[in-house]
């Protein structure tokens, strides 16, 4: 079976073959630095390659705003300025600052590393019980599925307080709602019903708010925040907050069992731990370009001038192997401690779940290895996914 | 890693531009924490100079941290 994704159709910062950032896009940084592509929104876009370039225009938020709304999709209707505020309120991934640093201040004390560490013993456990459901029902299994989705799904479900019994649906609705192939019609809808979705359960919280972070934003900061904003917080913790490590947790784990050595190094030393995933985090770079900026500027990047009101999307797999920034980039190596992956992105909007990612993989990686320590993907069966705004794989098979 | 340095470093923290991201803190958490609000807390002002807080003020994604050479 191939393993190559790139499809003619997908924007050359979204293709990918296997762990690699498709070869055209390492071009691009090399030759013209900057580029062109046609989006799957159906809108010409730049795009930036370069590490330096990348890390620049991540740290420019004056210059690249995230709260201009794209322009409508083809075979998408446009929703009115009402719909599209209420859309959008709330997510800090769409707002720029001052807006931006009101919604993030409240929710930074949520994640703090401390924070994080009183959540660990909890995260050993939600490891080891789907560790447990894997031994009881015996190999094969589907790494993706029973391993890989759950354990992040539900830590951000017990973190947010979302019903477990929910998991299921959101789950289902967020792959497709990311995954460009799905025509835009119905993605609209899908967005429509996780907010509605959203709504009930934030309207849950209002009567009777539970101990978890959606109780507390509504003690806390229930007369600062509009039911809509409240809306779009929940919302967007729930899908960055599952969707990104699960397909760490997946592809990780692929890369590891590929590299026999690495491996080894990763289930027998706990020091080689917290270096390794800093490492597949820049190797696999699996959120591929983070949301698109608008310029509101004229600006020049890398020798090329973009005007101002353009579209610009940062290609981190590019930046994250660009050897003017990492020593023999292509290579996974585990070992090498060097810093400054932008797969957390840079900038105001860095991610504010990498502490919770970080911890959730530092736990889950090395419990795996050990639980099975023979543990062999069947060959033939790794499935990576093309379309989707998170790179991953859909399945995996794994015996041990 | 590189080889380790002498002296001491100052390390000045702007927590109006900290956006609690936490990176410090897995870099160096003897010289950085978070308070309550998720905010940049500089546990040692003129902590020894090394790795940990060199690759502290690299990560910042915010650049709400500096470094004075000692």
């Amino acid at each position: 079976m191939s393993e190559t994704t790139t499809a003619a159709e997908l924007p050359v910062y979204m293709r990918r073959d296997g762990f690699d950032p498709a070869p055209e896009l390492g071009a691009l940084r090399e030759g013209e630095r900057v580029g062109r592509a046609r989006s799957p929104f159906g809108v010409d876009v730049w795009v930036l390659t370069h590490h330096d370039d990348v890390r620049a225009a991540l740290a420019d938020s004056a210059r690249f705003s995230n709260a201009t709304p794209m322009r409508g999709m083809p075979g998408m209707p446009v929703p009115d300025a009402a719909t599209l505020a209420r859309m959008r309120a709330g997510n800090p991934l769409l707002a720029d600052p001052p807006e931006h640093t009101r919604l993030r201040r409240l929710l930074t004390p949520e994640f703090t590393v401390r924070r994080m560490r009183r959540l660990e013993p909890r995260i050993h456990e939600i490891v080891d019980e789907r560790l447990d459901a894997m031994q009881r029902c015996g190999p094969p299994a589907d790494l993706i599925s029973s391993f890989a989705l759950p354990v992040p799904s539900l830590v951000i479900c017990e973190l947010l307080g979302v019903p477990t019994e929910d998991r299921a649906g959101f789950e289902h609705r967020t792959s497709r709602l990311l995954d460009m192939s799905v025509p835009p019609g119905e993605r609209m809808r899908l967005q429509a019903e996780s907010r509605e979705y959203m709504a009930r359960l934030v309207a849950r919280e209002q009567r009777d708010p539970g101990e978890a972070m959606l109780g507390m934003l509504v003690r806390e900061h229930g007369d600062d925040l509009s039911t809509d904003e409240l809306i779009g917080i929940a919302n967007i913790l729930l899908i960055a907050g599952h969707e990104t490590t699960s397909n760490m947790l997946g592809l990780g784990t692929l890369a590891l069992l590929r590299h026999p050595d690495q491996l080894a190094l990763v289930r027998d030393d706990p020091d080689a731990v917290a270096p390794a995933v800093e490492e597949l985090l820049r190797w696999l770079s699996i959120v591929h370009t983070g949301v698109v900026r608008t310029t509101t500027t004229e600006v020049e990047i890398g020798g090329t001038r973009i005007g101002a009101g353009e579209l610009v999307v940062f290609a981190l797999p590019a930046a994250n192997r660009d050897p003017d920034a990492t020593t023999d980039p292509d290579r996974l190596d585990i070992t090498r401690g060097e810093v400054g992956h932008l797969a957390f992105g840079h900038g105001v909007h860095h991610c504010l779940g990498a502490p919770l990612a970080r911890m959730e993989m530092r736990v889950a990686f090395p419990a795996l290895l050990r639980r099975f320590p023979g543990l062999a993907e069947v060959p033939g069966t790794a499935a990576f996914r093309s379309f989707h705004v998170v790179y991953g794989l859909t399945g995996l098979e794994v015996t041990w | 890693m590189s080889a380790p340095r002498t002296g001491t470093v100052r390390v000045l923290a702007d927590r109006d531009v900290c956006v609690g991201a936490g990176n410090c803190v897995f870099a160096d958490e003897a010289v950085f924490d978070q308070d309550d609000d998720g905010l940049v807390v500089v546990l040692v002002e003129e902590p020894p100079d090394g790795d940990g807080v060199r690759r502290a003020v690299q990560t910042c994604p915010s650049g709400a941290l500096r470094l004075i050479d000692g």
